[in-house]
């Protein structure tokens, strides 16, 4: 474990700047952290955190020059490596023929600055849907190679987190190629960093750095484990899968969707729904078609629709579509859960339904 | 996935609304030429039309086709114009081109049905996909031991493939019944829906492979007349249909519970999938 110091943050950022990466973290925008273009530590919420409930979400001044205490945000990453929307391809008519046209893309390498546990999680279950199957997808493949990992192991939790419960966090244990703890001290301000990977030793090798000693190495086990004890939610995933196989006819799936609006919000701040729909359209000459892929939603009438109607055409369908997805399908189909407890589905649910709650709810009235 | 190019080499009008489409991959450029069409009976293509759309289509014609031929091979599919997609490619002529991405999915359990009776129930469109199953088992016919092909559709107009059914239904080693589910004037055959004509066949239900095709409604009811027989779940094979948009397991559209039609299935052995079958809006 190595210690960098809180100016030499600005000299990671100027070497990964230096070596081609654009950076991309967390930036202020409209009263949210989100993900942006980064181009110096200035643009990160230096000094914010956030206050997260279910259905609230609410910026505030800390009392220090943190830069990184506040927890994630109504974006992931998920939007760099899987554009919500792509062109796929275009065609051209030719006479009688046609004929499909493709670019070369050109893909900026990205630099993921601040990236927690739960979102690696994230990043290694869209791995399993889109690179590590029997068909590849060249988008995400395309994107996915050229990132390089920050992490960030959380200095705090939200109200609405629950990566304990998941096994997904605070702390950080792969797929980064460095990994950061924050240390707040009222005149020394640093940073530990762990090494992932060989490129991340070698971006390390060009920031003034020095071995940590055994005291810091104790404080990153305390502020994670610190974290760990904040935990806004908890969900019991004891035999989570066959909870929800066996509770399909729940009557607990009509009351939620009493409230659910079926506005897709949950499945859009997601870190890992991954469901997309495809639009084909032609220009007024009909000469050239392109085709099109949308993020889209399980939340959609149309999403289900086939030949005669929807097949999930009532709300409690849909939300338990998503919800035995993210919990139990997931495990079958791909081996983990579909959720790592980041908590943004409940802060950013309109009417706060929470899935923590409604497992609890399941669970309770077997 | 990019589409490979096809071309439209015939077109036969089955019924007022469902036609067949032979494929021919076009010359050039992609590498369709070495692929070949070789698929297995059950899996189907994405079919795209310029500008306007993709479906999936289940590929009807034969997998297994005589060793000499003299033209090149070709995918058939046969499809029931129903909305934007279906109804544009209704109105392709021979010579017009489209986009073919496939095959895609599983298959009917050819393998497992050799020493079988094979009792084949089809409702609908859902003749389609069935008909490679049977071109199989008759090009092969000392495999097997009795086959039977229950076919029912809404009128006497519907009925697809009419002159090979007629056809097979000539033949001694092969039964096939057709019912209708209503008829006017001069239909004499069986009228009812196609559960009606199980009780009436003979098979031994310990020793066969059941394949059904056709409206989820109808392989319910399907299941529950061959069970009656005493024909065991794991015996029991069904194609099922969901959106589809990409066949590649990335788009989501497809899920069935645990599963991805798209590459899961078509194609399901019953028992495996029977949790979910039986519940509604899954
Ligand atoms: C595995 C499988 C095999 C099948 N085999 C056969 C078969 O052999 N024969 C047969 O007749 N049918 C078959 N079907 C059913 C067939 O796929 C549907 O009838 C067809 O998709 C209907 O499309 P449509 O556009 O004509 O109808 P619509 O009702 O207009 O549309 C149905 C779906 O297609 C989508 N769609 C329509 N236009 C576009 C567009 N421009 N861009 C993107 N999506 C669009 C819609 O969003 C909707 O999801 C099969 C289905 C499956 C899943
Ligand atoms: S389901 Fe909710 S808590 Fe779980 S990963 Fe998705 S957004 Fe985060
Ligand atoms: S659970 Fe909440 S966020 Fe998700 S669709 Fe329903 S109302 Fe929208
Ligand atoms: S059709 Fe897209 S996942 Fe199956």
């Amino acid at each position: 474990m190595q210690i960098i110091d809180r100016n030499s943050l600005d000299i990671l950022f100027d070497t990964l700047k230096r070596r081609g990466f654009n950076l991309v973290g967390p930036t202020i925008r409209d009263g949210a952290i989100v993900y942006d273009r980064l181009t110096s530590t200035a643009d990160l919420p230096i000094g914010w955190t956030d206050e997260q409930n279910g259905g609230t979400y609410r910026l505030k001044k800390r009392a220090d020059v943190a830069v990184f205490g506040y927890t994630v945000g109504p974006h992931s990453w998920k939007k760099l490596l899987y554009p919500s929307v792509q062109r796929l391809w275009r065609a051209k008519r030719d006479g009688e023929n046609f004929q499909f046209i493709t670019e070369d893309e050109e893909v900026s390498k990205f630099a993921f600055i601040g990236v927690r546990s739960c979102e690696l999680h994230a990043i290694a279950i869209q791995d399993k849907v889109f690179i590590n199957g029997k068909y590849i997808d060249p988008v995400y493949k395309l994107r996915r190679e050229n990132v390089f990992i920050v992490t960030v192991n959380c200095g705090k939790a939200s109200g609405t987190c629950f990566c304990v419960s998941m096994n997904t966090g605070p702390r950080a244990t792969f797929g980064f190629d460095l990994a950061l703890t924050e240390i707040l001290e009222d005149n020394h301000h640093r940073f530990t960093v762990e090494v992932g990977t060989e490129r991340g030793a070698e971006i390390l090798r060009e920031v003034p750095h020095r071995e940590a000693d055994e005291e810091e190495k104790a404080k990153v086990e305390d502020i994670v484990a610190k974290t760990a004890r904040q935990m806004g939610r908890t969900l019991d995933t004891t035999d989570i899968k066959d909870l929800l196989y066996r509770n399909y006819e729940h009557p607990r799936w009509d009351e939620v969707a009493s409230r659910c609006l079926t506005c897709g919000n949950c499945t859009l701040v997601c870190p890992t729904c991954f469901c997309t729909t495809v639009e084909d359209v032609t220009d007024l000459t009909g000469e050239h078609a392109e085709r099109w892929r949308k993020w889209d939603s399980c939340f959609t009438m149309d999403f289900s629709y086939i030949h005669g109607g929807s097949i999930r055409s009532s709300s409690k369908a849909r939300y338990r579509q998503w919800m035995t997805h993210k919990l139990a399908t997931w495990i079958d189909q791909f081996g983990t859960s579909g959720c790592v407890g980041c908590g943004r589905c409940i802060t950013w649910c309109p009417v706060a339904i929470d899935i923590t709650e409604e497992v609890r709810a399941i669970r309770g009235k077997e | 996935m990019l589409p490979d190019l096809y071309r439209v080499q015939r077109v036969r009008q089955e019924t007022h609304d469902t036609f067949t489409l032979e494929l021919e991959p076009m010359s050039g450029g992609q590498q369709v030429a070495a692929k070949g069409v070789s698929f297995a009976a059950g899996q189907f293509n994405m079919l795209y039309i310029f500008g306007v759309g993709e479906v999936p289509i289940s590929i009807s014609g034969n997998p297994t086709p005589r060793k000499v031929r003299v033209s090149p091979p070709r995918f058939v599919h046969t499809t029931r114009a129903v909305g934007t997609v279906t109804k544009a490619m209704g109105k392709l002529k021979r010579g017009d081109v489209l986009g073919v991405r496939g095959p895609f999915g599983s298959h009917w359990p050819m393998e497992e049905a050799v020493g079988k009776d094979i009792v084949m129930v089809a409702g609908g469109i859902g003749l389609a996909p069935l008909r490679p199953a049977l071109y199989q088992f008759l090009s092969q016919r000392e495999n097997y031991n009795r086959i039977i092909l229950l076919y029912g559709t809404r009128s006497p107009a519907d009925i697809l493939y009419r002159r090979e059914l007629e056809q097979w239904r000539a033949r001694f080693d092969l039964e096939v019944q057709v019912t209708v589910d209503q008829a006017m004037g001069a239909w004499h055959g069986n009228v009812g829906v196609v559960t009606t004509l199980i009780p009436r066949v003979s098979f031994d239900p310990l020793r066969t492979i059941a394949l059904i095709c056709g409206p989820e409604i109808m392989m319910r009811f399907t299941i529950l007349e061959l069970q009656k027989r005493g024909v065991g779940k794991e015996n029991i094979f069904i194609s099922m249909e969901r959106n589809m948009k990409c066949a590649i397991g990335f788009c989501g559209h497809c899920q069935f519970g645990p599963t991805f039609i798209c590459k899961d299935g078509p194609v399901f052995r019953y028992d495996r999938i029977q949790e979910w079958f039986g519940k509604r809006e899954i």
